[in-house]
């Protein structure tokens, strides 16, 4: 079945929504994450899933990957019900999907190089000068086969994400899951980024979805735009759509404005009543 | 009044969720513990990590509490001259208590806490995360292969321990003290009983205290909260809850062991 997965002109060809949500509800203890959200991302394309932080993006993608389960609702992946399935199906679907945490989770312990070639080592046993050629090429498609023989620590934050993903795309996945990718990144190494994110989902037929809250490099290579907050989903669309958008709490968002319906505050008493109380004791 | 109840309650309540899921990570490390058999070479890696490199302590450790057994000993003995038992005092010492718990204890220090700090910190940074997206599973990868190495390091550190102990009692006592060297040696053979002292101590003490101390380490790394503070706090708590328990199993299998009941 990855055969047909795999094959861009195949996902091309295939119009139907790679992942589906369907009356999505989730909470941590009191607090609500989501309720009832629906939601797909189209096949072979860039979506971009917004909001501020705090609002439940990184919770999004553990529940589309099975790493927590939703308290109601359904998640589909392929046609796959993910929540449904037992610890060893689970492993077998996570084959295809690949996850790129804010922090690049490399291996400490091993260089560059065992660190891309960890999914390899494990789950195929290919020869090692076959494995070499394969770790060099995912290295050489994020420009690092240079460093190969660098530890995690001695490289850059930008540089570590682009080994993550070259590790995240050794088994070839169908979907690629960021989380955060442009988070702290100098401006040259954020460019880098966005462009490879872009290249290798065109190049490899993946499809990406990119969670984040750096609104303006994010909706430069999205093709559709979700927008969450408060545990809904405000507006969808494609950019410049959302770019127009008139309703005001998209505007604020879309164009970084710190005036708008949403407030830079907390919620918290009056401020003139707090200063003026008494301490308890 | 209430409110003590109330949180009373709850922190027996909190201590009973917690061994309850101690109680599941240690199923869940016996049920991955079959993925050694193909991939030997995790284990031999996570061997030299705890075993070899806690060589050094051991050793010394062993040499200077042997030789501090043979002082007092000798001390002891010699008002009523019977030095000549001298080896027999030393060897059961080491072999019925000493080697195994001071083991345990150094191992804690030496290779739990490290341990502890290592899963920890892998948690903290989504390492073991990440590592189930390419759908591997860390119990088996990352978590038997460190269990099973400390469950075979640790009675074998107290073997060796216990030998370079009874070495140094030797020194001691028959280089530096003037004890005979035949007096030590064949009381020793004629008083240490292969099964009620040998196996008894070192073997089965050291194996219980190895799992016990492996599985408290693995288990407050793979627990611990995902910030500094936590990994830190999670170490201290792996040699203080190594110690305790060790010591508290050893009352507990010396009486069984040993005792009258
Ligand atoms: N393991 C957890 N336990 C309890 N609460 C959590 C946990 N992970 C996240 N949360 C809470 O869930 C909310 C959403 O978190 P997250 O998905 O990380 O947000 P985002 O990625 O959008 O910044 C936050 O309020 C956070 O405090
Ligand atoms: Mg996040």
């Amino acid at each position: 079945m990855s055969a047909t997965l795999t094959h861009s002109t195949a996902a091309a060809a295939d119009r139907r929504p790679i992942v589906t949500v369907r009356g999505l509800t989730f909470h941590r203890g009191d607090h609500v994450i989501f309720q009832e959200i629906d939601l797909d991302i189209p096949r072979g394309q860039v979506t971009a899933i917004m909001g501020p932080s705090g609002t439940g993006k990184t919770t999004l993608l553990r529940l589309i990957s099975g790493q927590v389960r939703p308290d109601a609702g359904r998640i589909e992946v392929d046609g796959i019900c993910v929540h449904e399935l037992g610890w060893r199906d689970l492993y077998q679907f996570r084959k295809r999907m690949a996850m790129l945490f804010q922090s690049g989770a490399l291996f400490t312990d091993s260089n560059v190089f065992d660190n891309v070639a960890f999914p390899l080592r494990e789950h195929t046993r290919l020869p090692e000068c076959l494995l070499r050629t394969l770790v060099l090429m995912k290295l050489e498609a994020v420009g690092l086969r240079g460093a190969r023989d660098l530890m995690p620590a001695e490289l850059s934050g930008g540089m570590a994400r682009r080994v993550a993903l070259a590790r995240a795309i050794a088994l070839d996945p169908t979907l690629i899951l960021y989380d955060e990718p442009f988070a702290g990144q100098d401006p040259i190494s954020m460019g880098v980024l966005v462009k490879l994110i872009r290249t290798l989902n065109d190049a490899l037929g993946l499809t990406s979805i990119i969670v984040s809250h750096d609104v303006k490099e994010t909706a430069a290579i999205a093709d559709y735009l979700y927008l969450i907050s408060d545990g809904r989903i405000v507006d969808h669309g494609t950019p410049s759509a959302l770019d127009r958008s008139n309703s005001p709490w998209v505007d604020q968002f879309m164009h970084a404005r710190p005036d708008g319906p949403m407030s830079f505050h907390y919620p918290a008493p009056p401020y003139a009543a707090d200063l003026l109380a008494s301490p308890v004791p | 009044m209430s409110a003590i109840l109330a949180r009373l309650g709850r922190a027996v309540l909190e201590q009973l969720i917690r061994t309850g899921r101690a109680t599941l990570f240690f199923f869940s490390l016996l049920g991955a513990l079959s993925f050694m058999i193909r991939r030997p070479g995790l284990l031999v890696k996570q061997l030299y990590a705890v075993g070899v490199l806690s060589l050094p302590i051991i050793l010394v450790s062993g040499l200077f509490v042997g030789m501090v057994l043979g002082l007092q000993g000798y001390a002891n003995l010699v008002d009523f001259g019977a030095t000549s038992s001298l080896g027999t005092v030393v060897a059961l010492s080491l072999i019925r208590e000493l080697g195994p718990v001071l083991t345990a204890l150094l191992y804690a220090g030496r290779a739990g806490s490290a341990l502890t700090a290592e899963i920890g910190l892998m948690k903290a940074t989504e390492q073991l995360a990440s590592m189930r997206m390419m759908a591997v599973d860390p119990f088996q990868r990352v978590l038997a292969p460190r269990f099973l190495a400390g469950c075979i390091a640790v009675p074998l550190l107290a073997g060796i321990f216990t030998a370079v102990g009874i070495l140094g009692g030797y020194l001691v006592a028959v280089e530096q003290l003037g004890v005979d060297s035949g007096a030590f040696w064949s009381q020793m053979q004629a008083k240490v009983q292969l099964y009620a002292d040998v196996i008894n101590g070192v073997v089965i003490k050291s194996v219980v205290f190895g799992v016990v101390a492996n599985w408290i380490a693995l288990f407050e790394g793979y627990e611990a909260q995902p910030t500094s503070e936590g990994v830190s706090l999670a170490t201290t708590r792996t040699v203080v809850y190594t110690a305790l328990a060790v010591l508290a199993l050893d009352f507990l299998l010396t009486a069984l062991m040993f005792g009258a009941w």
